[in-house]
């Protein structure tokens, strides 16, 4: 469903993706782990179209996302990893416009809108501006609206980022319907190694842009001979912290934030 | 077609929602209206021109639609610092749709602002002179605004942060406005200063709204029409290509 072969993607003289390849075949649940600034989500923007790659090719049902980036639109659904919201809208009414981008019939995007505001605890405020959400509020919106819609692939970029344990638990219990019933196959990216150990049939680690691992949890346990997967992932891209150099939207968020007070 | 509607219609929710930027933004067209309207007035009356006020009033309302309209387009600064702007990019949606819903939104917005200006100039003394062809007025802040939409999506959608905005500011949006006419006749005018006024799109525009409102203009209505159509289709098709390079 997804395959990638020698994927690079620099920007200037920094590589942000150094060669990667990999596959995923249809109703997987591939989980993309690695260390702040190892090259997930840049990957996540290339398949999504976001992004055109430096080098390197890339496939998305057979699609290829820097060229045919209608169709391979049509292919998938994401959850982001920064905020994507309209704020000057309502939840419903952000549900709304989704549904309409992504051709839900109007039946259809009610019913289902409904059913997500209410799994996630929205329904009571589904008239209220985004802008007075709370931050796990919005965290919750923006994960149902991923499941508004039913691609063939769905990207999840470190959904459970600011999320309490229940939408935790909500989310994933829905990701594993939705890959068992309807076959989505999912990509995701996460922190949290016990959700990668307990949703994803296969992981890889990335780190400085390059994979340095991949196969079941088990096997990764095994090969670095780990009890857990977190300690494997330890073993696998050293304990040193990365940085992150701040971009300018999250200057801007915080001038913002400045500005609220 | 259902995305376009729907994009068109997010900029007007955003715009009746906000109605202290409604009234804070008709503070400037106001000064320029009633402090220069009546300031200059008497000036401009010993000189021959008439009365200012029935001059200025025109140019104050393309100013005001000049403004909305670009900063609508500008708005998308916001939407990619804020987020939803990949929201949109990533919609199975050509993005041709996307910022054509978003700039007939934010053009329908300016032609708003632009009427309630009108209803001001009204209040303050301005008068038509023709009913008649009262009607190509709403024509020509049609026009105004879609221009400028169109430029405000091609600049925004280059734009990383704050500092970009100024810049635009202070080397387009205001010269735009003062090289217009707005605020003085393009008779009689020095060769170099009327040469820059030729080249500012919304010269005509003003034009065309004084032919409408007042019977005085210095292109000709049908000059003024035709060019602002060119100018039109031209910044669409830019603003659009622009649209389509965005990457995040």
């Amino acid at each position: 469903m997804i395959r990638v072969q020698n994927l690079v993607k620099r920007f200037g003289d920094f590589t942000a993706v150094n060669d990667i390849s990999f596959e995923v075949p249809k109703g997987e649940i591939f989980a993309f782990l690695g260390p702040n600034g190892a090259g997930k989500t840049t990957t996540i923007k290339m398949l999504t179209t976001l992004l055109p790659p430096t080098s390197g090719s890339l496939e998305l049902n057979g699609l290829d996302p820097a060229r045919q980036q209608n169709e391979v639109r049509q292919q998938f659904g994401i959850v982001f990893q920064d905020p994507s919201l309209d704020q000057d809208l309502t939840a419903a009414e952000n549900l709304d416009l989704h549904g309409v981008l992504y051709h839900v019939p109007k039946k259809v995007r009610r019913e289902r809108s409904e059913m997500l505001l209410k799994l996630f605890e929205l329904w009571d405020r589904r008239d209220t501006l985004v802008k007075q959400f709370s931050g796990g509020m919005k965290r919750r919106l923006e994960i149902a609206r991923g499941f508004l819609h039913t691609p063939r692939i769905l990207f999840l970029d470190e959904p459970t980022l600011g999320l309490d344990p229940q939408s935790r638990n909500q989310l994933w219990t829905h990701v594993k319907r939705l890959n068992e019933t309807e076959q989505v196959t999912v990509f995701l990216t996460t922190h949290y190694m016990e959700e990668a150990d307990r949703v994803a049939h296969r992981i890889a680690v990335i780190d400085h842009g390059r994979i340095v691992a991949m196969g079941t949890s088990q096997e990764l346990k095994e090969r670095t001979g780990k009890e857990s997967l977190e300690e494997a992932f330890l073993a696998l891209t050293g304990t040193s912290i990365r940085d992150e150099s701040a971009n300018s939207a999250d200057q801007l968020r915080q001038m913002a934030r400045m500005w609220r007070r | 077609m259902n995305a376009i509607y729907i994009l068109w219609l997010r900029e007007l929710k955003k715009y009746t929602r906000s109605r202290a930027q409604i009234v804070a933004s008709l503070g400037q067209p106001l000064l320029y209206l009633l402090v220069l309207g009546f300031g200059l007035g008497p000036v401009f009356q010993k000189a021959g021109n008439g009365s200012y006020l029935q001059f200025v009033a025109p140019g104050v309302i393309g100013m005001t639609v000049l403004f909305t309209s670009i900063f609508s387009g500008i708005a998308l600064l916001f939407d990619r610092q804020f987020g939803f702007l990949k929201e949109t990019l990533v919609a199975p949606v050509p993005r041709l749709r996307i910022m054509i819903g978003r700039t007939l939104g934010g053009a329908t917005v300016a032609m708003l602002q632009g009427t309630l200006i009108l209803i001001v100039c009204l209040i303050a003394g301005f008068r038509p002179v023709s009913l008649a062809t009262a009607p190509f007025g709403i024509l020509f802040m049609a026009l105004i605004a879609i221009v400028f939409a169109a430029l405000g999506t091609a600049i925004g959608s280059g734009l990383q942060d704050m500092q970009g905005f100024q810049l635009i500011m202070n080397f387009l949006v205001l010269p735009i406005f003062f090289l217009s006419g707005a605020l003085f006749p393009l008779n009689n005018l020095p060769k170099a200063l009327s040469l820059i006024t030729r080249l500012d799109p919304l010269s005509y525009g003003v034009d065309g709204l004084r032919a409408a409102l007042i019977g005085v203009t210095h292109f000709g209505m049908t000059t003024d029409f035709a060019v602002l159509c060119v100018i039109a289709v031209g910044l669409l098709f830019f603003g659009a290509w622009r649209f389509s390079k965005i990457e995040i």
